[in-house]
């Protein structure tokens, strides 16, 4: 059995460098690096933001927790996709519109100060490693499971597929790499569903029917309020889901692939059909895996459920699709941290070293050398960070990404974007009252702390009580934005709102 | 529209204040800004009526079509919601980019006046 999955991987290994060797030989200026020489298609890109966004968390995950938990586990499969609309109505094309490389460029083109696009850049970096730290601490896990390898191992070598993808292939090996695993993704995700419909002889009604006595909850499987108790807690999460998106660097960046704002906006749209038809058929993974996998098993070989799809898999169509599953796995863990290395190093190399450092002087060459200097430094740093956090419960890194990217990088977007009152000291005020409002919160929520030892990362009675900060962090990042634009004596420039205004709808002029 | 969009870039001097209070700018600005703020709006009220609901009460519990309860159905409506509002923007945006065309010429022809 682990013959045939090791040998999918090694296809998949295989023909993600094939691709990587051809993006090398067009990668030769910043702006080949960055974004592909924003040469994407709407449908290439569509389907590169799909694959850069169903990251494993969400394939494995979420068919686990339908599995375990029944309805609740399908909110985040809700959540996950109505964001998408928040992206297409309100960030997507002014920032195609306005930036460049980096969601940092957006704002400075409204603030041209170097602190605001520094600590824009420190929001990118620290969302982008919280998410890889997770991402690569569960690629070691599941790649333990599903071949057998040692965790170390694991890390070691998807952390330098990853390094490999961008340092020598930029955004165009990124991307296809994101297409690739899209296709896949999709592709094992309906032939498992079919099979699992077909079970029920297609039909709804039985399929509801039968898990209803298939999981020890009962009738309770189908009813929401097994996973999720508290109220608050919930529409917190809730929340930072259909807001945290919009926010993501790795999503925002995947905008400047595109030539305008048309096609980015075209991009959000496929990238929503092929999103949300994935996240419908979660239902069939994990009532199939509920159905044919069951409780017991599931639990014994991961207690959170993440082999819930593998597993199911394994049950109705043996080796060989389980083997593929585990594989599309593993390509869709490459995909999504090879995304988030790209976006943290075009942070560090294109706002810190590029703008902050040289102050726009370095000549082409040196952005190149620092871009790829800056991703082999950013794999580096999360690997070490992968192999720390080993016997640390990191899900909870995911939903602080989202939590940052909601509370610290919306309402900046949002702002720069309407507010013609918005000023640089409400940006500052606004990013860093996000980012710390969020870090803080749960570090003082109960991810972090549990009195039962061994439940959460310190024992102790948590100060704060919602494992969801955002109900109370983004409010707050509003309001310090607009509490710090209104204390502070600079006077807005106005004819500066309505160049950003124009441009930001209009698309003239982006260089 | 490549060709365009450089040839308009040599009119270095680009007076955006005039655009942005140009008829046509202020045209899109408005019929962007009510469509996005009242689907948006929608949206947002709709989305988070389910968790408040489940949340909150146990209305939604009872059967609606054989099994399938009302939690259920509200569900699946999010996805046909999300689907139909991308649609919607789609087909505005057509508009949108007629009037941004529009845009692009007046400002044009206002440069090389």
């Amino acid at each position: 059995m682990h013959g045939l999955a090791f040998f999918l991987f090694l296809i998949i290994v295989a023909l993600t460098l094939v691709i990587t060797y051809f993006a090398s030989k067009r990668t030769r200026t910043t702006s080949e690096f960055y974004t592909a020489d924003s040469s994407l298609t709407g449908w290439q890109n569509g389907l590169a933001i799909a694959g850069d966004y169903m990251s494993a968390a969400s394939f494995l995950g979420i068919a686990g927790m339908i599995a375990l938990a029944g309805f609740d586990g399908f909110f985040y499969s809700i959540g996950f996709l109505v964001a998408y609309l928040v992206v297409l109505y309100i960030v997507a094309e002014p920032l195609r519109n306005l930036g460049k490389y980096t969601m940092a460029d957006m704002i400075a083109a409204r603030f041209d100060d170097k602190k605001v696009r520094g600590v824009a850049a420190l929001n990118t970096i620290a969302i982008s490693i919280f998410y890889m730290i997770a991402q690569l601490v569960g690629a070691g896990g599941l790649i333990k499971l599903l071949l057998g390898l040692d965790y170390v191992y694991s890390v070691l070598i998807v952390g330098i597929l990853m390094t490999i993808y961008v340092v020598f292939g930029g955004m165009t090996a990124t991307s296809w790499v994101q297409i690739v695993k899209a296709l896949l993704l999709m592709i094992g995700t309906f032939i498992i569903s079919i099979i699992v419909f077909a079970k029920f002889d297609f039909n709804l009604f039985k399929m509801f029917n039968e898990v209803k006595t298939a999981t020890p909850l009962g009738e309770a499987f189908l009813n929401p309020g097994n996973k999720f108790k508290d109220p608050l807690d919930t529409i917190s999460l809730n929340l930072a889901l259909i807001l945290g998106t919009a926010g993501l660097p790795h999503i925002l960046i995947r905008f400047f692939t595109v030539k305008d704002a048309p096609t980015a906006r075209k991009s959000v749209v496929y990238a929503t059909w092929v999103i949300g038809i994935f996240y419908v058929l979660t239902i069939f993974l994990g009532f199939g895996a509920a159905a044919f996998v069951g409780y017991d098993k599931i639990v014994a070989a991961n207690p959170a459920g993440n082999m819930a799809a593998p597993l199911l898999a394994q049950a109705l169509g043996g080796d060989f699709l389980f083997a593929f599953v585990s594989a599309v796995a593993f390509a869709t863990i490459l995909a999504v941290v090879a995304g988030l290395v790209l976006s943290a190093a075009s942070a560090f190399a294109h706002d810190f070293y590029s703008h902050i450092l040289r102050r726009g002087q370095a000549t082409e060459k040196e952005q190149m050398v620092a871009a790829r200097w800056a991703s082999v430094g950013v794999s580096i740093l999360s690997i070490l960070l992968a192999l720390f956090a080993q016997k640390m419960n990191v899900a909870f890194l995911v939903s602080l990404a989202f939590a940052v990217a909601a509370s610290a990088n919306l309402p900046i977007i949002v702002l720069t974007i309407f507010w013609r009152r918005f000023n640089t000291t409400g940006a500052i005020t606004g990013m860093l009252v996000g980012l710390f409002s969020a870090l803080l919160l749960v570090f003082f929520g109960p991810n972090v702390w549990s009195p039962e030892p061994g439940a959460a990362i310190l024992v102790g009675e948590p100060l704060f009580k919602l494992a969801n900060p955002g109900i109370i962090s983004i409010p707050l990042g509003f309001i310090a934005s607009i509490v710090g634009t209104l204390l502070s004596s600079q006077k807005a420039d106005s004819k500066k709102f309505e160049e950003i205004l124009v441009k930001a709808n209009t698309g003239v002029s982006i260089k | 529209m490549a060709i365009q969009k450089q040839s308009f870039e040599k009119h270095s001097q680009i007076d955006y204040s005039q655009i942005a209070q140009s008829p046509s700018f202020q045209q899109l600005m408005r019929i962007k800004k009510n469509f996005i703020l009242s689907a948006t709006l929608f949206f947002l009220v709709f989305y988070f009526a389910l968790p408040v609901l489940t949340s909150y009460s146990k209305a939604l519990n009872s059967p609606a079509i054989g099994p399938i309860s009302w939690a259920w159905l509200f569900a699946f409506a999010q996805f046909i919601m999300t689907w139909a509002l991308c649609i919607l923007y789609s087909k505005r945006a057509a508009k949108f980019d007629e009037i941004v065309e529009q845009i692009r010429q007046e400002a044009k022809e206002g440069g090389s006046a």
